[in-house]
């Protein structure tokens, strides 16, 4: 792993050097993906502020090298686990644009019908089981999910393997430690990755963790572990697709600690009045977008004409996601009861509040 | 009496019992410096410092537990837990542990904490983030369970829970912090284990607690205008119950509703319900009704999650029923 890993990456913004060899299609893409989270998310916080958004809202801004290189170290026969700051993993997994808006809006088109919510982006087509909002609930969970894999399947470079994303101050809840030493003896193909934005919530990662060198945590259950540069599209991927391809054929779990930043509060209604204004302005300086756009600007790949198109695209897009959105119908009331449970059994409640649960002869 | 907001009580409870008891300290996720997520513990960092306001990693399993263990030594630990949700990651320190040690070891150590936790839906913040657990707690015996309605009560029921030498779960509601209410200034101990009369009536009794005590004072207060006259018997205290309270308003009114906003099956309203059989029977003109939340993990969309949750509407559709039922209209 050591030569596409950075161990000693603090998250600078510069491009590291293996971008050199990469096609400007694939970093143009990349780019696009980046541009079109960051847009994504300015809209849904606009979104949130008009009240068409409610509950919690978190994003990904300034996550968005991590994001993209990550969902690009996946196969389209793996499987992703994440956190409740979803929704740049729903949309580079492929869920459509318009259905991750109409789950933010409570549509009966999002993608899980407007019953879940930011937080629980889901789509068994892409293969993303969730955007979960209990701290440290998607470990477990998807540490079973890794497990079946190994049920059904041998290991080889063609089998199926799993990521399961989570947050540094995650790290710090005991069902991380219970799945990585799950993991371990059991062999399962699974990459833990560590979105490090050194917050949570309010809380540095140095206050919460006895070692605060995340990746290194993993040494208690002898599991590998290695630290990349968050905001390198490709450092993340290539430290990504390296565990995963190892978890496919060797069934070695792995845990990958991204250095990112948060750009903004914790949620979108989080003012951050805790935060220092050096830990805010190194989130901006550090912003991985502007880096490489300047990058593609130099070194041709892109120009301005380019650059901007590729904005208004990405505006477009998220128009668009906004009407779908908002011309969708509300789920409906009457089907309240539709989803509790998977199957049809005698006696399940389905009174409203106040109705009689006692029909009288 | 001067008017402040429920989120101020705590608030102000907070700062006096810490100023009070050295042995009172404050532990729990972001109320230090971020201030607790609904800001309960605001300014009290400034105030007495990170020993007495100590900030923990996400690890509710872990810190309820110490703060189990620091009680056990003679300090007063009051832990918040984000919202009762994340309190199931704590759920084997509390049950296993905090409501087992002083009675599982003979009576040797007593394990005076606090854990204060608001629960409820009606955020949009999906199923599991609003629910209304307190009835899980509310079954163990060892634990005391208070649920405050108004800033009064939320004054004076902390105070009593610091002060109280068991665990106390103090269920606040994410829907309560910003009401207002007079409190009383000085020192306000409300005893555990009482109900109140939150509003006096004749024809009808509402039993209720936390928001849902709230919306029956209001709904009691709507139907007077039309000559209705209900009283709500506001529970404050889940465990212990009062049950004579309870029996006593029904043997006057002689009708009962339960609002309540946890779920139907086994809640709160099961038990107040098998309370009036047993001390009311006689005087019951119509069977006891339960208003409560509809039986789904509750949906983020804002039309489904009104649907599920009870309400003033809902509430008011069931008393007028219950009066029909009993010819009190004719
Ligand atoms: C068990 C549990 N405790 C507390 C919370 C409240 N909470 C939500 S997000 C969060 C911080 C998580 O930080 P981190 O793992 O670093 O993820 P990030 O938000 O930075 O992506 C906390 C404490 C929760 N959702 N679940
Ligand atoms: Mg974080």
């Amino acid at each position: 792993m050591a030569d596409t890993t950075d161990t000693t990456a603090d998250g600078g913004a510069a491009a590291g050097a293996s971008w050199d060899n990469e096609q400007s299609e694939v970093l143009l893409d990349y780019y696009r993906q980046m541009v079109l989270i960051r847009t994504f998310e300015q809209t849904a916080s606009e979104m949130y502020k008009r009240a068409k958004i409610g509950g919690y809202c978190h994003l990904n801004s300034g996550e968005e090298a991590t994001v993209v290189g990550l969902m690009a170290a996946l196969e389209r026969r793996d499987y992703l686990f994440t956190n409740y700051r979803d929704h740049g993993y729903a949309l580079c997994r492929g869920m459509e644009p318009g259905a991750v808006m109409a789950e933010l809006f409570g549509k009966s088109t999002g993608v899980a019908r407007g019953l879940g919510g930011s937080m629980h982006m889901f789509d068994t087509e892409v293969r993303m089981l969730g955007g979960y909002g209990v701290v440290g609930g998607q470990l477990p969970v998807a540490t079973g999910a890794a497990l079946a894999l190994t049920y059904r399947g041998e290991a080889g470079t063609e089998a199926e393997a799993l990521m399961c994303q989570l947050g540094d101050g995650t790290t710090n809840i005991g069902a991380f430690h219970e799945s990585l030493n799950l993991a371990a003896i059991w062999d399962l193909p699974i990459v833990y990755v560590i979105v490090n934005n050194r917050l949570g919530m309010g809380t540095s990662v140095e206050a919460a963790s006895g070692e605060p060198e995340l990746y290194k945590r993993g040494a208690s259950y002898r599991m590998e572990g290695d630290r990349v540069d968050g905001n390198d599209v490709v450092a993340v991927r290539e430290a990504a697709a390296a565990a995963m391809h190892r978890a496919r054929t060797e069934r070695k779990p792995f845990l990958l600690e991204a250095m990112s930043y948060r750009l903004k509060g914790h949620s979108v209604v989080d003012p951050e009045r805790y935060r220092s204004s050096e830990s805010s302005e190194e989130a901006k300086e550090s912003d991985p977008l502007p880096a490489m756009r300047d990058w593609l600007l130099a070194q041709g790949v892109l120009d301005e004409d380019k650059a901007d198109q590729i904005e208004s695209d990405a505006d477009q897009q998220v128009d668009d996601a906004v009407s779908f959105a908002d011309s969708s119908p509300d789920p409906d009331p009457a089907d309240l009861f539709d989803y509790s449970y998977a199957t049809d059994v005698a006696n399940a409640p389905h009174t409203l509040p106040g109705e009689p649960v006692v029909e009288m002869p | 009496m001067p008017v402040i907001t429920y989120r101020q009580a705590l608030n102000d409870t907070l700062r006096a019992e810490l100023t009070r008891d050295e042995n009172v300290f404050l532990i729990g996720e972001e109320i230090g410096q971020f201030e607790g997520s609904y800001k309960i513990t605001a300014g009290l960092l400034d105030e007495f410092g990170p020993t007495r306001v100590r900030d923990t990693p996400i690890a509710e399993e872990g810190f309820v537990g110490a703060a189990i263990g620091a009680a056990m030594m003679g300090l007063r630990p009051v832990a918040e837990i984000m919202t009762i949700n994340f309190s199931l990651i704590a759920m084997d320190q509390i049950v296993n542990h905090a409501a087992k040690i002083y009675g599982m070891f003979g009576g040797q150590t007593p394990v005076p904490m606090v854990i204060r936790t608001p629960g409820g839906g009606g955020q949009q913040l999906g199923a599991t983030h609003s629910q209304n657990l307190e009835v899980w707690y509310a079954h163990v015996p060892g634990l005391k369970v208070v649920a405050p309605s108004t800033p009064a009560d939320a004054k004076g029921l902390l105070t009593a829970a610091i002060r109280d030498d068991d665990p106390v779960i103090f269920l606040e509601n994410l829907s309560l912090y910003n009401t207002k209410g007079e409190v009383p200034d000085g020192e306000q101990v409300t005893e555990i284990g009482k109900a109140a009369i939150a509003k006096e009536g004749t024809d009808i009794t509402v039993i209720a607690y936390s928001r849902a005590s709230v919306i029956a004072v209001e709904t009691a207060r709507k139907l007077e205008e039309e000559g209705i006259s209900v009283e709500v018997v506001d529970l404050r205290s889940l465990r212990p119950l009062d049950r004579q309270t309870v029996c006593e308003s029904v043997r006057k009114t002689s009708r009962a509703v339960v609002l309540e906003d946890d779920w139907l099956s086994y809640g709160v309203g099961a038990e107040i319900s098998a309370t009036v059989m047993e001390g009311a029977f006689d005087y019951l003109d119509a069977p006891v009704r339960r208003v409560a939340a509809a039986e789904v993990p509750l949906p983020y969309a804002k039309p489904m999650e009104t649907a599920a949750l009870p309400d003033a509407q809902d509430l008011t559709k069931v008393i007028r029923e219950q009066l029909e039922a009993t010819s009190f209209f004719r």
